[in-house]
């Protein structure tokens, strides 16, 4: 409860879970601030106004304007917030499960196969994240589950270390003796014992990661690897502003729409996390002075 | 100190073992067809249609036991032979080559700058705990956090290009691109400035400068918060060291106890986290490199992945983890060095 009261009183947490819950409420009323046309298959296909090339400024048709190819700005953003929380905790999700797995594994046994894990570890940790990301993605083709995969499978490294920092301290103190002296099994004290004493620094860990996350997954897409055409996600139309960055001569501020409502999406989104996150951490760090 | 080194060397070759046999299970998800590619060295070696890929799935075994085929293709990379790039019209290894020095330029002056500044942007908030300097630097380095690359690439581009015209994209101008490529301009290194320099050829030395401003300062932007976070942690826990209250005892001034005694000390852990630092740019390179236009590793990667180049994709992932290995590796041997109070086993 300290916890939250603490979250609640610092203004930046404050407004990091403020942004949050204007994302979230965004994204669940996605069907009714943003209508999907009867003729669309997927709700995630925004809707196009013709096929002509060149953005069209903000208007009462187009709230955002639309970007290249006429796809409705506003749309994107709307259902582009149900995309990042997809990703985001989907990612965040699979890999705290791998991370944690490994880790607590290779800690309790330790020996071997602690070696063995964490040198699996290493060589995962060898390749930059955003090129091994943009690596297997490629080789696994467009969408967001494919996107998932990708940074999942680059992405539980993290975890799987501190997991295993924090239980290699916790493992040795007395109460785990103790469980283990009235005869709990191996699978009882992980489970039961120590991992619970570990998870609050795995998830400070993981809500400092879910932005950025969010910002590889669009970044990917901003490469042209990630979501198909038309599909609802910030960094994709982003990648559409690229060839309208600069506009007609004397007025190069023309298509400043294309950019500002993608990027300013995406930029809140990630703040809004860091700023729990950092939060969080502020709690867990020993040294810190509220 | 040297058995440690030594250590370190035997174990490289695992690591780089094990990465292998990684991106080798990357590309066995790719069906046969598509990893012919990376056999085949030009396009003309499949003029003879779907008979003649057959032919040569058969000729190169690739339907063969895993085993069998990482095998094969080991024995062709320690040669060299990485296949061939459809995005570059040449051999993927040749492309590294050549474009690996316009990369090289563009990381070491963007680490170098973030490197400084973030040493010097952490002191200042670190001498200046909950003060305004403080306060500023910490708002900022969270902004700049949470800003994507590309938005922030892009902004550069509009307002510096787009509204000012002061740097253009692409690595250099037409004109400089003649003479750097004309036969009295000698390429030394393939360092574009300092070949300038070299050769003392001013024009072409601004040009080049000019051209990589806005990558170096997208580039900078965004390591430097990290980086900064941690000098300024790092400075805080130096200055509550008793040899620092030892120096202000004996009478030094502030400004030198800060600057000589503290900040070298505070410097160790982002020594450490530089190493993990570059791979990030080297992350970042692909992004920035594709917005400015600068043809680069990152940017052929990017082409290359977004035109499905296997080959070249692959190739791009085997020689950015083997780069980061040879230079963690020597971020680890060097580290000692600068705190002999890390054991050497």
């Amino acid at each position: 409860m300290k916890i939250v009261r603490y979250l609640f009183l610092n203004p930046l947490s404050l407004l990091g879970l403020t942004l949050l819950l204007g994302f979230v409420l965004v994204a669940i009323l996605a069907p009714y601030l943003a209508v999907p046309e009867a003729y669309q298959i997927s709700p995630y296909d925004t809707p196009r106004a013709g096929f002509w090339a060149t953005p069209q400024p903000i208007s009462s048709e187009a709230w955002f304007g639309t970007t290249q190819g006429q796809y409705d700005i506003f749309y994107a953003v709307v259902w582009g917030t149900r995309t990042a929380f997809k990703i985001g905790l989907g990612v965040v999700g699979l890999s705290v499960v791998i991370g944690v797995t490994v880790g607590a594994i290779a800690a309790y046994y330790g020996g071997i196969v602690d070696e063995v894990l964490m040198r699996i570890v290493d060589v995962f940790m060898a390749i930059p994240f955003l090129i091994a990301a943009m690596v297997l993605t490629t080789l696994l083709g467009k969408g967001i589950g494919q996107m998932i995969v990708a940074l999942t499978v680059f992405g539980w490294m993290g975890y799987a270390r501190l997991v295993r920092s924090e239980i290699l301290l916790i493992k040795e103190m007395d109460y785990v003796n103790a469980a283990r002296s009235y005869g709990a099994g191996d699978l009882r004290i992980l489970a039961l014992h120590i991992l619970p004493n570990a998870l609050f620094p795995v998830l400070v860990l993981a809500t400092m990661m879910t932005g950025s996350m969010v910002l590889t997954a669009s970044a990917l897409s901003f490469l042209g690897v990630g979501t198909e055409a038309g599909y609802a996600d910030w960094g994709q139309f982003i990648a559409y502003s690229r060839n309208w960055i600069v506009g007609q001569a004397g007025n190069p501020f023309q298509y400043w729409y294309t950019l500002f409502f993608p990027g300013a999406a995406i930029f809140l989104f990630v703040l809004a996390w860091n700023l729990v996150g950092d939060a969080l951490r502020d709690i867990l760090d020993p040294h810190h002075v509220s | 100190m040297l058995t440690y080194i030594l250590r370190r060397l035997l174990l490289l070759p695992v690591v780089l073992f094990a990465l292998s046999l990684m991106i080798f299970s990357l590309q066995m998800l790719l069906t046969p067809t598509q990893r012919l590619a990376a056999y085949v060295s030009g396009p003309e070696a499949l003029k003879g249609g779907a008979e003649q890929v057959a032919d040569l799935i058969e000729k190169y075994g690739l339907n063969d036991p895993f085993l069998v085929q990482y095998g094969r293709w080991i024995g062709g990379v320690l040669q060299g032979n990485l296949g061939w790039s459809e995005t570059a019209r040449q051999p993927v290894a040749d492309a590294l080559i050549s474009l690996f020095p316009a990369t090289l330029e563009l990381v070491l002056l963007a680490f170098t700058l973030s490197f400084l500044l973030s040493i010097a942007l952490g002191t200042l908030a670190g001498v200046n705990l909950n003060r305004l300097p403080d306060h500023v630097i910490r708002l900022v380095t969270i902004l700049g956090w949470s800003f994507p690359t590309y938005v922030f690439g892009l902004v550069m581009l509009l307002i510096f290009y787009g509204a000012l015209d002061w740097f253009p994209p692409s690595r250099l101008s037409q004109w400089a691109m003649t003479e750097v490529r004309s036969a009295e301009f000698v390429r030394y290194t393939g360092l574009n400035t300092i070949d300038a320099l070299l050769n003392g050829n001013l024009p072409v030395f601004w040009d080049a400068l000019r051209h990589l401003i806005l990558p170096v300062v997208t580039l900078t932007f965004v390591s430097i918060a990290s980086l900064t976070r941690i000098m300024r942690t790092s400075m805080l826990e130096t200055l509550r060291q008793d040899y620092v209250r030892t120096a202000r005892a004996k009478g030094l001034p502030r400004r030198v106890v800060e600057r000589r005694h503290a900040r070298r000390n505070a410097m160790l852990p982002v020594v450490t986290m530089a190493g993990m630092e570059l791979a990030a740019m080297m992350g970042g390179v692909v992004i920035t490199e594709t917005i400015f236009d600068y043809h680069g590793l990152g940017q052929f990667a990017a082409d290359a992945a977004a035109a499905l180049d296997f080959p070249a994709v692959l190739g791009f992932g085997l020689y950015f983890a083997v780069v980061l290995v040879v230079m963690n590796l020597l971020v680890d041997v060097i580290y000692p060095v600068l705190d002999p109070r890390v054991r050497l086993r």
